[in-house]
């Protein structure tokens, strides 16, 4: 690293967006977080429906998912995306303007999508729920996305496009991809559309885009995120560079066959199904690899665990992340997806990748940039090392109650007595479902108090201060 | 030129890379979701599915609104199980005027798909008002306000049969021209449960 007050570069990052949005990330977590603690407590208490139609379970459980994933995932990865394209490229964002019509249109279209849903306006197709204006909106403001970023990375003085570019990329072309057709609908009223697809050929192309929003979001997404932060907080190079080309291109390859799995045993082809089901346990080479690669990546920094909490996060974040991608092919198996499909198992699954590694693998990030942001030490190490427990401490409570939840349903379910008659009524399996809905809501707060112990340290840390400025490094082009 | 070569061209080039991306992720979609979108048997009514009536596809958008789809799937799986609980399995052929398909994913409450007929409007009206009341261990929310708003609140539905029958459902000009006045004197409430009692009942499972 070149001292900056040597740098003869006038140049900037320009950081002050990856602020914002690194502040609204964290601000839709804990609205996000609160409207599923709250939706989890009216699956014990169906009281706190108040019979008032906003608040109802469905639309409150639509509305968690929604913000979580497109407040608090999207606003980070965002956020994130733009201090790393610029440090790997070694230039300015490309279009700083864009870049925050960017951080504010999305923010603005997550108000208003949250609000819509609560509303009621509502597609029903899961991940994609929100109605045709908003979905044009949303489209607009991706578009606008790809331009900052795929416009950085040309202006880039660094020959080579870095790994967790290529992660980036592929979430922003791929989702773009997805959304569009799966979103594709006939508009009856401002409000209200028709989808293009009906039956089992909806289901389909909603499954292609529903898990793939998991694979190239959630997956994708915050896979660029790690191997961005991982190394640079690890001090590490990545483990093997040959390693992550393979994870890349099979990782993108094969993530797209798998959404069938969400549909075994419906009434969709059997070959499609068997694809499906075959693609997904391949998968798990892709995944696993970016995961060895990752945990290697730290091999040489184990005792840095001692004493810092950023990558304490990001290396128990890879962990759930083995956890969850090597859960998912076990039950995208038939044989399995028997037992768990329709159940809390499945619930149980997306949370230990939404808690366990997106919002982990998120939190080390921020515990990493915001001091770095602000040019300041973080307010409290001691505080954010609390949060480190309660975050693992729920997440893994979560899971817990869920897979108790979710093995009891899909078995009891599926019993039969020695006369082949159903053993148990759907309601006598609900009620025992009372006291795994108490530990999951108890998780969830735990987990939800954690992230807020976060927020009140960032407020201490950023408060008062402004985002300071850094330039490139000028040895970049000897490197290169 | 080995293939770590050949990435090292790619990886320099932002054009190569994002079509590798593009071309990479379009494969899947191609092969297995575009075929199934012109499999004529996905898209061919059973026998005895008819499209929505009116006050019955109010119902269904009732639905729509307030997420059911969430805790309630409209998918029965064929096992042994499953048909015992909920009726016969799933055809794909009954959903053809599903627009969108509402199978869920998730069994908070059961499966809903053949619910048409096992109870009377007055149940359904009774559970809707207050679950509690017919289902002491009930978990779901209630919904009095549907009683309510009137079926035809939004005047949208003669707009709605028109995109229908735009999108290949056979709804005569006569019968859109005259579907507001059979939303006439009727609550959400009756829409929802017409459609719900409409669910599931164009199959037997007497045929196979």
């Amino acid at each position: 690293m070149v001292d900056p007050a040597k740098n003869l570069s006038v140049e900037i990052y320009s950081d002050r967006m990856v602020t914002v949005l690194v502040m609204f990330s964290i601000f839709w977590s804990v609205v996000g977080m609160l409207a599923g603690v709250y939706a989890a407590a009216q699956l014990i208490w169906p009281v706190l429906n108040f019979d008032l139609p906003w608040l109802s379970f469905g639309r409150l459980r639509t509305f968690h998912t929604n913000v979580v994933i497109f407040g608090f995932g999207v606003s980070a990865l965002m956020g994130t995306a733009y201090y790393s394209v610029q440090r790997t490229c070694h230039v300015r964002l490309f279009s700083p303007n864009l870049a925050w019509f960017t951080c504010w249109a999305w923010q603005i279209a997550i108000l208003i999508g949250g609000l819509s849903l609560l509303a009621g306006y509502n597609t029903s197709k899961e991940y994609a729920e929100l109605e045709w204006p908003l979905d044009i909106a949303i489209t607009l403001v991706w578009v606008c996305f790809g331009i900052v970023f795929f416009g950085t990375i040309a202006k880039r003085k660094i020959k080579q496009i870095y790994i967790s570019n290529w992660f980036y990329g592929a979430l922003i072309i791929v989702i773009a991809m997805l959304h569009i057709v799966n979103n594709l609908e006939v508009p009856v009223t401002l409000t209200k559309s028709y989808s293009l697809y009906a039956g089992a050929q909806d289901a389909i192309v909603q499954w292609w885009y529903g898990h793939n929003a998991v694979g190239f979001l959630l997956t994708g997404g915050f896979l660029g995120m790690m191997y961005y932060f991982l190394p640079k907080q690890a001090e590490r190079p990545i483990w093997s560079y040959k390693l992550s080309i393979v994870a890349f291109w099979a990782f993108t390859y094969s993530y797209i066959w798998a959404g069938p799995h969400h549909l075994h045993f419906n009434a969709i082809p059997d070959w499609v199904q068997n694809l499906g089901m075959l693609m997904s346990i391949i998968l798990l080479a892709p995944s696993w690899a970016s995961m060895i690669n990752g945990i290697m990546t730290v091999s040489t920094a184990w005792e840095k665990l001692r004493t810092d909490p950023a990558l304490k996060f990001i290396v128990l974040a890879l962990a759930f992340y083995g956890l969850a991608t090597f859960e998912g092919p076990m039950l995208a198996i038939k044989s399995v997806n028997i037992i768990s499909h329709f159940t809390e198992w499945t619930v149980g699954h997306v949370h230990s990748g939404a808690l366990g590694w997106n919002a982990l693998i998120t939190f080390g990030t921020f515990y990493f940039l915001v001091p770095r942001l602000v040019g300041a030490k973080l307010y409290s190490v001691r505080l954010a090392n609390i949060h480190f427990w309660l975050a693992l401490a729920g997440t893994i409570l979560y899971i817990v109650a869920l897979w108790g939840a979710g093995v009891s349903q899909g078995v009891l379910w599926l019993s039969l007595d020695e006369l082949g008659e159903l053993r148990y009524s759907f309601t006598e399996v609900m009620a025992a479902m009372n006291p795994y809905y108490l530990l999951r809501f108890i998780a969830g707060l735990i987990f939800l108090i954690g992230a807020l112990l976060m927020y009140y340290n960032f407020f201490k840390t950023i408060i008062g201060r402004r985002t300071i400025a850094v330039r490139p490094p000028v040895i970049a082009e000897a490197v290169a | 030129m080995n293939a770590y070569q050949l990435h090292q061209i790619l990886e320099k080039n932002i054009g190569l890379l994002v079509f590798g991306i593009l071309f990479v992720s379009a494969i899947g979609g191609l092969v297995q979701v575009l075929p199934s979108l012109f499999q004529e048997s996905l898209q061919t009514a059973t026998e005895n599915t008819k499209v929505y009536q009116p006050l019955e596809l109010v119902g269904r958008d009732i639905y729509i609104r307030e997420a059911c789809s969430t805790c309630h799937s409209q998918q029965i799986r064929p096992l042994v199980a499953e048909v015992q609980r909920y009726g016969a399995f799933s055809r794909a052929g009954e959903f053809v005027y599903d627009r969108p398909f509402l199978w869920g994913s998730k069994r908070t409450g059961p499966d809903l798909h053949r619910i048409g007929g096992k109870y009377s409007d007055d149940w359904h009206r009774m559970h809707l008002i207050n679950p509690r009341a017919v289902v002491p261990n009930s978990i779901m929310p209630a919904y009095p306000w549907l009683a309510d708003r009137l079926a035809n609140q939004d005047q949208d539905i003669e707009k709605k049969l028109r995109v229908l029958q735009m999108l290949g459902h056979p709804y005569t000009d006569e019968e859109i021209a005259s579907s507001s006045s059979k939303l006439e004197g009727f609550t959400e409430m009756d829409a929802l449960i017409a459609y719900l009692q409409v669910l599931g009942t164009a199959y037997s499972g007497e045929e196979s």
